[in-house]
């Protein structure tokens, strides 16, 4: 286990390794997204009150999760990095946040096209949609932190303290706005008891939600495989691995 | 050579950091200004009506802190990271967090306190009713710190990066949310007649996390930006 880890600290092995996960989570991606867009598009039956624009949510739902799931992500990988100082935690953490910025935004875009229909607007003050606006402002602040420090190191480690003091604040922020106003509808799957989803409906969403995370690993592996290519490209093995290209 | 105890060092950084403050009194006073003069804006922008400005002067005034405080927030290290003065504080035996400590109280005591002594007039200015100024000044009390005190974080993060002012908003504004809904929600619910104690202890609440977490946090983004 222990030198499982120590193997994964090292770029050079990260990078095979990635370079050998990267096409399964690929195409087990591929294969749940067109699952699960076949059973929320043309499987699931429209609702009774929503008719065919809750369809929008397949891509909505996920989103929103995956913003709160990447932030969490990159702040336990900045944890690690502060604490282990593993190199690859700090690639994994700042190679995370784009990713996390633009689920965010997917997820409001297509939060406020839903409204239009549906509440009348495209954009109320509501408790989450509120959020999910300030979540998209603190990855914004942490790749700005990230951009503004020259030295590559301190940038990471600057991040790594925004980002845990990020996550911190985050429920504080989710309670403190969910008090000040609510219109959302409340949660549909996680409620206790009896989901109050029919189940057409909540296995494709579900898959969805496995789907984007799937491509949010596959994207994460790339961008830190890149990472680590410009990072070391000083190294011996980085050098033979081009050589060998050529 | 003996090791000064941590209460004197505390003090001693405390009382260095107000007499530094207290001979460039002009820079003091600059927030102030500016937090008077953000909030005489509004009545030239939205008219003079007494109905208009009632029910947003709670958010007014409480914006316009949020500002002054973000403004002034960037010298809180910044003449000590240039002299060097920072970096033998951190090389001291004392515990960072609570260098940090003296550092944003000073600047707490400087900058924040007056904020709250100019409030009521400004509440005056913008016709709140009188029922709600008791509401003002206690969310001024207790939010306030906790602006300094999350604000230090950003301000450690950014202090060798040259013109980190604008990153600083970025970082730090985000993390005021929760202070500025609970504590103009107070005043505008007081302005009102309702019962604003739950408020309070939010306040409170959130001034004890941020007391006993942010100091840590700022030690080590210090550490960090000296490198």
């Amino acid at each position: 286990m222990w030198l499982f880890f120590h193997k994964l600290g090292s770029p050079k092995h990260f990078y095979q390794l990635a370079g050998r996960m990267i096409p399964w989570f690929a195409w087990a991606c591929a294969l749940l997204m067109i699952a699960g867009l076949i059973g929320g598009l043309v499987l699931a039956p429209p609702d009774y009150q929503q008719g065919d624009s809750f369809r929008i949510m397949y891509l909505h739902v996920p989103s929103a999760w995956m913003s709160l799931f990447i932030y969490v992500t990159m702040a336990v990988s900045s944890a690690i990095a502060l604490i282990w100082k593993m190199k690859m935690a700090d690639i994994i953490a700042a190679c995370s946040a784009p990713i996390g910025a633009s689920f965010t935004f997917l997820a409001l875009v297509s939060g406020s096209l839903w409204g239009k229909p549906m509440w009348g607007t495209y954009w109320v003050w509501d408790a989450r949609l509120t959020s999910e606006l300030i979540l998209l402002f603190l990855y914004l602040g942490y790749m700005g932190l990230l951009v503004a420090i020259e030295d590559r190191r301190n940038a990471a480690r600057a991040g790594a303290v925004l980002a845990l003091v990020g996550v911190v604040n985050v429920p504080i922020i989710h309670y403190s706005v969910q008090w000040w106003n609510t219109l959302h509808q409340g949660p549909t799957v996680t409620k206790f008891g009896q989901p109050s989803i029919a189940a057409s409906m909540l296995i494709p969403l579900l898959l969805m939600g496995l789907a984007f995370t799937l491509f949010y690993m596959t994207m994460v592996l790339i961008r830190a495989r890149t990472a680590v290519l410009t990072q070391e490209r000083r190294s011996q093995w980085v050098r033979e691995l081009i050589e060998h290209h050529e | 050579m003996t090791q000064l105890p941590m209460f004197k060092a505390f003090s001693t950084l405390l009382r260095r950091d107000l007499l530094l403050a207290f001979r460039h009194r002009g820079e003091m006073a600059n927030p102030l200004m500016f937090f008077v003069l953000v909030v005489s804006l509004f009545p030239l922008a939205l008219g003079p009506d007494s109905r208009t400005l009632q029910p947003l002067a709670p958010g007014i005034i409480w914006v316009a802190a949020l500002l002054a405080s973000l403004l002034s927030l960037e010298g809180m290290f910044r003449s000590d990271f240039d002299d060097g003065a920072l970096e033998l504080m951190l090389l001291s035996p004392q515990p960072a967090p609570l260098l940090v400590l003296a550092k944003v109280i000073a600047h707490w005591l400087v900058t924040g306190l007056p904020l709250i002594a100019l409030a009521p007039l400004l509440g005056v200015l913008l016709h709140l009713p009188a029922q709600a100024m008791p509401a003002l000044l206690i969310t001024l009390l207790l939010g306030t710190p906790v602006l300094s005190l999350v604000g230090a974080i950003g301000v450690a993060l950014t202090v060798s990066i040259r013109r980190g002012g604008l990153l600083l908003s970025l970082l730090i504004l985000p993390l005021y949310v929760p202070v500025l809904i609970f504590a103009a929600g107070a005043v505008g619910d007081a302005a009102h007649g309702l019962q604003v104690g739950a408020h309070f202890m939010i306040l409170g609440a959130m001034l004890v996390l941020a007391l006993s977490l942010a100091p840590i946090a700022t030690g080590a983004a210090l550490r960090i930006s000296i490198g």
